[in-house]
């Protein structure tokens, strides 16, 4: 008997609108000691599978319309919210993708995870606090005697994700599903976080589910793998095999279309060269696979060095005391130089602040400098007062990372579009401007007749695109990219990431990368920076700092990448 | 430590404040106003029977010396008598703050605990029948006029019925009670239909949260979820929400004192405006402004106590 067997399950969302489908007749199960991985995009149905075994999608609008959820025999669907919550936190707990919003602001971590054992295993308060720094010891918390009594904002990211994880193996689960669990952190913290939860399933025998878009990590930890597409199970088997003959076109789609560290084509596949929309598969040209490679020949007549940063630094004051005087500086950015030819991409690795981001927007001056240059072209940056700024402004964008609050949810796209035209003269009359719009459409491959539709009526990834559209609005030249594509799925990923090929093609633009995914930064760069406490550790051609680190700092970053091979 | 270096430097902000609201209120009051003692004496006063009362209300002395003897009355809360009955205006205050506040205070408390119980229910059973009834409820109830509530519970209840004193006022517990009671619970229906709106709002906000579901996932049953992890999390909006109406409760409920003939600060007020008694609305213009920067600061301080990521500086 399988610890859990999932039989037919169908799950349908019963909403005004009408009745979606979320999952059709899935069937899998997981044995005690295994890791299954639950691969799929968005909206696949991955989420809601694995909230439906222990009950937490919400009812109504959702209801599980047939099918069985086996937990050792007994079929949970049948338990009562009681029952159910016998089970939840006990037998089968989870964990979740966003380490930041899963814990509970205003309660001592300590205490979030003493909660389980409290209701569980009957434990007194100081038994259960005294076994919730065990915990903490164990999930790798340095001294957790004091962190205890820390709140979660007081925690880093990677931190947070361990106390989720004390917290759901606080009751010895039998079952643990992972949701995403490592999708928000850096790569390092990833490592570490997927070591920790094998240590701990070979350590209790327990049975994972582990739900991820990212079929790098699920090859790495994984025995077994389902995919799932559009609401249904459409390939599951042993991880090798998957990975060496995967038989759906969407799993071999999927396979493709995250960049790894060598031998990417020119343009990223993506899941329509696999299959068309009615799901046939399609043949993929051997032109299409052809690995690629960066050239950097007669770049100096070619392209001349357009953007050149020296020395910037950009300090934060911290102000303390009765009458907050500055008693110190937080140096986001710390005597930074690189310079950036014409046409091509600079990427800036590094984890979370390193200062990646506010070096991006210190060069367009989104953030005051402390001291240093910045020379565009003939143009001085730095120097700039607010009128001339406003000048450059379009000649030089930013797109951010979260495609769902930059945009103006009451703003049709075509307003979204038109409006820094209006402010920055490009386009003689409005209808001049709406042609442009039009034409900004096709470019980022969307339909000119969705100019009238409102964001909420695009998927992530469309709503990328738009962003992206909008900052081609005003022709720019140069364009900062800070973690554009890290929201998106890797399918939509590939083709934001292909998208934004072709136009650098089209109209020579430069861009600089901001990432903290390295595999992304490695396939869009020419020349990749990366960043530690604010510096510029080590800066080189891709290739160089890809295949021949020099700082000990990269070889850690890169060595952290899950390699996307699965193991034998 | 830090908390009582912080609670200092905001009081050091209400002086700049005090400053600057005494002096809106003598440009208005002791510039803009022109010269009162026409007001007070009537036409047929003699040259010398107004500079005598020019010498005694100050009115004689330099401009500078008049803005700072508001600014002083601001920190001695020593406001001079009123024009119209000379009374010591801080007394007459002190005085009629007490029967504003027995009848503010305990309604006050009670529709704002009422709404929160009520919220809290209404959140567990969202999207329910109970839900839609009491929000449908409390559209009705907001729908209808204050006054029509007035006249007519003190028509039925008082008239009618005779359960309540129909107007005026006795000191002393539990005598207020008869007269408090019957405003009081008008005061109640008025809350509660905005304060469960929005209550009900701020406590959904966060059911939908990802703690919540991290809770569910741990076994929590959801009414410990509900009454732990929610409402410590949607107490931040309620504090400000409930706090900045406390420096009203001291100002008393203008409408039903006027209509009940209850002799609280809301009356003096209106008194004092219609009869022209400057000291008298300088003396609440101070007020309300203090009462306004400190009832800020407790809000402030309440929510470095809920919300540990509050950092006091």
């Amino acid at each position: 008997m399988s610890l859990l067997e999932v039989k037919n399950l169908t799950v349908e969302f019963h909403t005004e609108e009408g009745v979606t489908r979320a999952v059709n007749n899935v069937s899998f199960s997981v044995d005690a000691g295994e890791t299954v991985g639950l691969v799929g995009e968005s909206g696949s149905g991955k989420s809601v599978t694995a909230y439906s075994i222990l009950g937490l999608i919400p009812r109504p609008p959702g209801k599980i319309t047939s099918g069985e959820i086996l937990y050792k025999g007994q079929d949970l669907l049948k338990f009562s919210e009681r029952e159910l919550r016998g089970i939840r936190g006990n037998d089968i707990s989870m964990i979740f993708q966003e380490p930041m919003t899963s814990l509970n602001p205003v309660f001592k971590v300590g205490y979030q995870i003493a909660e389980a054992l409290m209701l569980h295993k009957g434990l007194n308060k100081t038994d259960a606090w005294n076994q919730a720094i065990k915990l903490m010891d164990q999930v790798g918390i340095p001294d957790p005697k004091r962190k205890a009594h820390a709140y979660p904002h007081e925690m880093s990211g990677g931190q947070k994700q361990r106390v989720v994880i004390a917290m759901a193996i606080a009751c010895d689960p039998k079952l643990l599903i992972c949701d995403e669990p490592t999708t928000a952190l850096d790569v390092t913290i990833q490592k570490q976080v997927l070591d920790l939860i094998s240590e701990l399933q070979h350590l209790y025998k327990m049975g994972v589910l582990f739900i991820t878009h990212d079929l790098a990590v699920i090859a790495d930890i994984a025995d077994d793998v389902i995919v799932m597409y559009k609401s249904n199970l459409v390939e599951q088997g042993k991880t090798k095999d998957i990975f060496e003959k995967a038989q759906h076109p969407y799993s071999k789609g999927l396979l493709s279309c995250r960049p790894g560290l060598e031998g990417n084509p020119k343009r990223l596949l993506t899941v329509s060269d696999f299959m068309d929309n009615s799901g046939n598969e399609l043949k993929v040209s051997q032109e299409r696979m052809k690995p690629f490679t960066k050239s950097y020949t007669h770049e100096e007549e070619r392209n001349p060095v357009i953007l050149k940063v020296d020395n910037l630094k950009t300090y934060f004051p911290i102000k303390a005391g009765f009458f907050r005087s500055t008693v110190g500086y937080v140096k986001a950015v710390d005597g930074v130089s690189f310079e950036l030819r014409k046409g091509k991409t600079l990427g800036l690795v590094g984890e979370s602040g390193c200062g990646k981001t506010t070096l991006g927007r210190t060069i367009l001056r989104l953030e005051e400098p402390t001291e240093g240059t910045i020379q565009y072209g003939d143009i001085s940056i730095n120097e700039l007062d607010k009128n001339d700024l406003r000048g450059i402004r379009s000649r030089l964008q930013i797109i951010f990372q979260d495609p769902y609050s930059s945009l103006n949810p009451r703003m049709t796209i075509g307003q979204i579009l038109t409006e820094p035209m209006e402010i920055h003269g490009i386009g003689s009359n409005s209808k001049e401007r709406l042609e442009k719009a039009e034409y900004l459409m096709g470019k980022v491959d969307l339909l000119p007749s969705h100019l009238s539709r409102y964001p909420h009526m695009f998927s992530g990834g469309q709503r990328q695109r738009i962003a992206i559209a909008r900052a081609l609005a005003l022709n720019p030249e140069f364009i900062i990219c800070d973690e554009s594509v890290s929201a998106l799925d890797v399918s939509v990923q590939a083709q934001v990431l292909n998208l934004l090929l072709d136009l650098q093609e089209e109209f020579d633009l430069t861009y600089i990368f901001i990432s903290h995914d390295l595999s992304v930064v490695n396939f869009i760069s020419d020349y990749v920076g990366v960043m530690y406490q604010g510096k510029i550790v080590e800066y080189g051609t891709a290739d160089e700092v890809y295949h021949n680190p020099k700082m000990d700092y990269t070889k850690n970053l890169l060595s952290a990448i899950p390699k996307g091979i699965p193991k034998s | 430590m830090q908390l009582i270096q912080y609670i200092l430097r905001r009081l050091l902000y209400l002086i700049p404040v005090i400053f600057g609201v005494s002096f809106v209120i003598f440009i208005l009051f002791n510039v803009v106003a022109g010269d009162p003692t026409p007001l007070l004496l009537g036409k047929n006063a003699t040259a010398s029977q107004v500079e005598e009362l020019r010498h005694q209300l100050g009115l004689d002395r330099s401009l500078a010396a008049q803005y700072f003897d508001i600014v002083k009355s601001a920190f001695t809360f020593d406001f001079g008598r009123s024009w119209a009955t000379k009374q010591l205006i801080s007394e007459v205050i002190v005085n009629r703050a007490y029967p504003s506040l027995t009848l503010t205070v305990p309604a006050f408390v009670i529709s704002t605990i009422l709404s929160i119980l009520i919220s809290l229910v209404v959140a567990y059973y969202r999207g329910k029948g109970l839900d839609t009834f009491i929000r449908v409820l409390c559209i009705s109830l907001m729908s209808v006029s204050s006054l029509v509530y007035i006249l007519f519970f003190q028509w039925f209840f008082a008239f009618k019925l005779g359960w309540f004193e129909i107007s005026g006022y006795e000191e002393g517990f539990p005598n207020f009670l008869a007269y408090t009671m019957l405003p009081g619970i008008i005061w109640i229906i008025l809350s509660l239909g905005p304060d469960i709106r929005f209550f009900r709002t701020v406590i959904l906000d966060e059911i939908y949260q990802d703690y919540v579901r991290t809770a569910r996932a741990k076994g929590l049953s959801e009414i410990t979820i509900l009454l732990k992890h929610v409402l410590r999390n949607a107490l931040i909006p309620v504090i400000t929400y409930v706090v900045i109406q406390i420096p009203f409760l001291i100002l008393g409920a203008l409408l039903l004192e006027s209509f009940f003939d209850i002799p609280g600060l809301g009356g003096t007020i209106l008194q004092a405006i219609n009869s022209s008694d400057f000291p008298v609305i300088k003396a609440f213009a101070i007020l309300s402004s203090i009462a306004y920067i400190i009832f800020n600061l407790i809000t402030d301080i309440l929510y470095a106590v809920v919300d540990p990521r509050v950092k006091l500086n």
